[in-house]
């Protein structure tokens, strides 16, 4: 590896309102190596990320690329200087073919009017001979004249890739580019990223996720509270050394759980079939059952059926054919409202869609679905002595860090909204608990804090479903697996036998070995 | 500990009302500022124009505040828009639109009218009972795209604008023809009977109706932000999918919202009636249904706001006739004023960047209405 550097942020420092989101950052990229940025959300990595790709101006501080001190007001003076950023949430138009969005926005056009800008005809054929090619060299197997719309996600994130490329950038930005991914797809991806480092590209690789990190990286920079924590090579680093920089304290990776003990069903779930919101099937005959003091876990890639199952059991989407009972009561087809009286919490998998009312307080987002009932009003009349003194004491157990209960819930960081649903959710007696996704996007010392929230659950005789896509937090706190693929459940498995390879596989939809 | 928590409360709540009135009331200044400036460019010269400003303005100070006669048409005029405004703001919180307070206004004044000159009731009770068919006429026409809105999911700002039409041309069908005065001169209906009338106070044109107007404008304040049902509307306004979570069906929400507010713009109209009027005529609404919006949106739809702000809507109706004959400018004048506060009202970015207010992430006035634009 040659040691050029291609990429520097120098002191760049960023000064929002209140907010010092960057301090003094120094960040060197050299020439064909994967750098690896990780750092809790809210520290700084997206901030850092916007300025080196002319997002934001920095208040302070230089970038450097190639030698050459520039300054970049656009995301078009990035691509010019050959950066290229692959965002988390892509940004193609589905119906339109691989290479309409490659060329969107560099349209190269051929016949008489073509010396006009943005006149002429779109020279489609051009651009797919070019993009034939540039997969060629890269190996990533692109179709040019495939819709986006008919592609795996995987794929989708290739065209991101080779949008870049077709730019002429040889800095590629990738925004937690595994978090959509299957085990089997991330490792695709990261052959990819090899073959385009080998041909000296650069990347810089954002993420949270510690294993990828160890696995891909050349070096890994660490961002904590807007600085620069350090930077480690994975052959020093291990999970726990980056934990500890990251979050700058010992953090406990595996929560701490005694062995489960079941008791009598309160979730049975028979042939249940659901739709999604095209009519399709997306949960086809499903059938499990969850035992008070268990924790049943729901492993899958995103989209296989897990948010129609989580929906309909919480009443949030009509079931088409089956049955749901929970305590030995029929709640097949009930209004959300009657399965909360049920004693049942959910988490839902989407907090800033269905968990919270960003507009709304920290104390009013705490009673959002027990509001209309004893103790929280009198009549139709609100008590709101009563409301403010439960979200103070809910505010101090559960560590919700928030100016006060009145701030707005839209202002918090996502962990500590997301605790102000594990607060509300928790803050009365649960039969069962359905949690999709609880820690997604948050950082490790909330995910730790929640973690430990849901075994104490488990432990004090709650049935808990907990739905993720996240294989660690699976293996870490459930007793069971129900692995789930294109809307069935494909097996079961005591979490003794499940490891890491046999339900990625599952999930990938693979026969099962074991 | 209390004690403390109470005054940091208070000391909030005096920021976030703050909050609430700078971007409205820097609004008003800067369109003051622009219409002087049109007025200066169309007149014959710059000293003409300032004299203009100054003698137009002063008249509209003057005639509808400084002088008592004034003070009382100002009042009077605030009534109506003071109920419709909430017509507007309650639906608002819910995360609809409603276009259609005019529409409402003409069928509560037509249903309470109906019932104040052919249903003999002894007096106060009369009355009571005419407000009361003036609310039911006024949420039917509410209800209907309520219901359209949380049934077929039809977008309520089309249907009311057309129920706007059906509902004015509707209701002069009917004082034409069937409740016409059979005295042939005039389109109107026959007077209402004297025990429907709501009483006028101190001898002026000002009448009990007007308090009706501000006991209802707190009503609507305590109801929206002190009772259960208040919640589930905001929480509907504000995310209807963590309306769903939370068990509140957005659909009721949706129909309960249009029928208060279409039951409020149909008891501001059956008041005119009962206080003012005395008859229904053609042409009857006279656009307080549309003024409504600008006056729900410069109070950023909340209860109280809407009183201060149907003030200045009722001076600007009541003084405008001065700025005509105190400086002989054209009443339209007074439109332009009233397009600009809305303009500004509506978006205040433009306000924030001139006067460098800062933004605050997320506020609890703005309902999602884009959700509700996409259908």
């Amino acid at each position: 590896m040659t040691q050029t550097p291609v990429l520097e942020a120098r002191g760049l420092t960023k000064q929002f309102p209140g907010v010092l989101a960057n301090d003094a950052v120094d960040l060197t990229l050299y020439q064909g190596e994967v750098l690896a940025l990780l750092g809790e959300n809210g520290a700084g990595k997206t901030t850092l990320m916007n300025m080196l790709y002319g997002l934001y101006q920095p208040t302070e501080g230089e970038i450097w690329v190639k030698g050459e001190h520039v300054v970049m007001t656009s995301p078009n003076d990035a691509i010019q200087h050959g950066i290229g950023m692959v965002h988390q949430h892509f940004m193609l138009i589905p119906v339109m073919t691989v290479a309409e969005n490659i060329m969107l926005g560099v349209e190269e056009t051929r016949g008489p009017l073509s010396a006009v800008p943005k006149l002429g005809r779109l020279n489609r054929r051009e651009v797919a001979e070019r993009v034939r090619e540039l997969s060629g060299q890269y190996n990533l197997a692109i179709n040019p004249t495939d819709f986006v719309k008919d592609l795996p996600v995987g794929i989708q994130q290739r065209v991101e890739i080779i949008k870049a490329l077709y730019r002429r950038a040889d800095i590629l930005i990738l925004d937690e580019p595994t978090a959509v991914l299957t085990p089997q797809e991330v490792r695709e991806l990261f052959v990819i990223m090899r073959q385009l480092t080998s041909q000296s590209v650069s990347i810089i690789f954002i993420t949270h996720k510690l294993k990828e990190v160890l696995e891909i990286a050349d070096r890994i920079a660490v961002m904590r509270q807007g600085r620069m924590a350090g930077i480690a090579r994975p052959a020093e680093a291990t999970q726990a050394s980056l934990a500890e920089m990251m979050v700058g304290r010992n953090v406990i990776l595996q929560v701490e759980k005694s062995a489960a003990h079941p008791q009598e069903v309160v979730l049975q779930v028979r042939d249940l079939r659901v739709n999604d919101d095209r009519h399709q099937p997306a949960v086809r005959d499903v059938s499990l059952e969850v035992r008070a003091g268990e924790i049943l876990g729901v492993a899958g890639v995103q989209g296989n059926g897990q948010r129609e199952l989580v929906e309909a059991l919480t009443g949030l989407r009509s079931v088409a054919a089956g049955h749901v009972e929970i305590a030995g009561a029929d709640a097949t087809h009930l209004r959300p409202r009657a399965i909360t009286e049920m004693e049942v919490s959910h988490i839902p998998e989407d907090r800033e869609k269905h968990g919270l009312v960003k507009g709304y307080s920290v104390a009013d987002n705490l009673v959002l679905n027990r509001y209309y009932r004893e103790p929280y009003c009198r009549g139709p009349v609100l008590d709101e002595e009563r409301i403010a003194r439960d979200a103070q004491m809910l505010v101090e157990r559960f560590d919700v860090r928030t100016p006060g209960i009145e701030t707005l819930a839209g202002n918090l960081s996502g962990g500590n909204k997301q605790k102000v649903i594990v607060a509300r959710e928790f803050s009365h007696p649960v039969k069962l608990l359905i949690a999709n996704q609880p820690t997604r996007g948050i950082d490790v010392g909330s995910i730790e804090f929640i973690h430990q929230q849901i075994i104490d659950q488990r432990d004090a005789g709650s049935a808990v479903l907990l739905v993720s896509a996240e294989l660690d937090e699976i293996l870490s706190l459930a007793d069971r697996v129900a692995v789930m693929f294109e809307g069935r459940i494909v097996k079961t498995l005591p979490i003794a036998e499940a490891t890491r390879e046999r339900l990625g596989l599952l999930m990938a939809g693979s026969e099962d070995a074991g | 500990m209390a004690p403390i928590d109470r005054q940091q409360r208070r000391a909030s709540l005096l920021r976030r009302a703050w909050r609430g009135i700078q971007i409205p009331l820097l609004a008003i200044i800067i369109s003051l500022i622009i219409a002087a400036i049109a007025i200066i460019v169309t007149a014959d010269s710059v000293p003409v124009g300032l004299q203009k400003v100054g003698r137009g303005y002063w008249g509209i100070l003057d005639g509808a505040i400084l002088r008592s006669s004034g003070r009382i048409n100002t009042l009077v005029a605030m009534t109506p828009l003071i109920l419709t405004g909430l017509a507007v703001a309650i639906p608002f919180r819910a995360g609809l639109f409603n276009i259609g307070a005019e529409g409402q206004f003409v069928m509560g004044a037509l249903v309470g009218t109906v019932v104040a000159i052919y249903v003999p009731l002894p007096p106060v009770i009369h009355a009571l009972v005419v407000l009361l068919f003036g609310f039911i006429g006024g949420g039917l026409w509410g209800f209907i795209p309520g219901f359209l809105r949380a049934r077929l999911g039809s977008h309520e700002v089309i249907n009311t604008i057309m129920l706007n039409f059906v509902a004015i041309f509707f209701v002069n069908f009917m004082v034409r023809r069937p409740i016409k005065d059979p005295n042939p001169s005039t389109v109107q209906t026959l007077p209402i009977l004297d025990t429907a009338e709501l009483p006028r106070l101190f001898g002026t044109r000002l009448h009990v109706g007007f308090f009706i107007a501000i006991l209802l404008a707190f009503a609507a304040w305590y109801f929206l932000f002190k009772t259960t049902w208040g919640f589930s509307l905001r929480t509907t306004g504000l995310n209807p999918n963590a309306a769903e979570y939370a068990g509140i069906s957005s659909k009721r929400q949706y129909v309960i919202s249009m029928v208060l507010a279409g039951g409020l713009a149909g008891v501001a109209g059956i008041i005119e009636v009962q206080g003012l009027t005395r008859v229904l005529t053609e042409g009857f609404a006279a656009g307080y249904g549309f003024d409504a919006i600008a006056v729900s949106l410069l109070a950023v739809n909340n209860p109280i706001g809407i009183i201060p702000a149907a003030l200045i809507f009722g001076v600007l109706r009541i003084g405008g006739d001065f700025l005509q004959i105190r400086a002989g400018l054209s009443i339209h004048i007074v439109s332009i004023f009233n397009a600009l506060i809305l303009l500004f009202v509506a978006a205040p970015a433009i306000i924030r960047s001139v006067f460098r207010v800062k933004v605050e992430t997320v506020r609890e006035d703005q309902a999602s209405l884009s959700s509700g634009w996409g259908g």
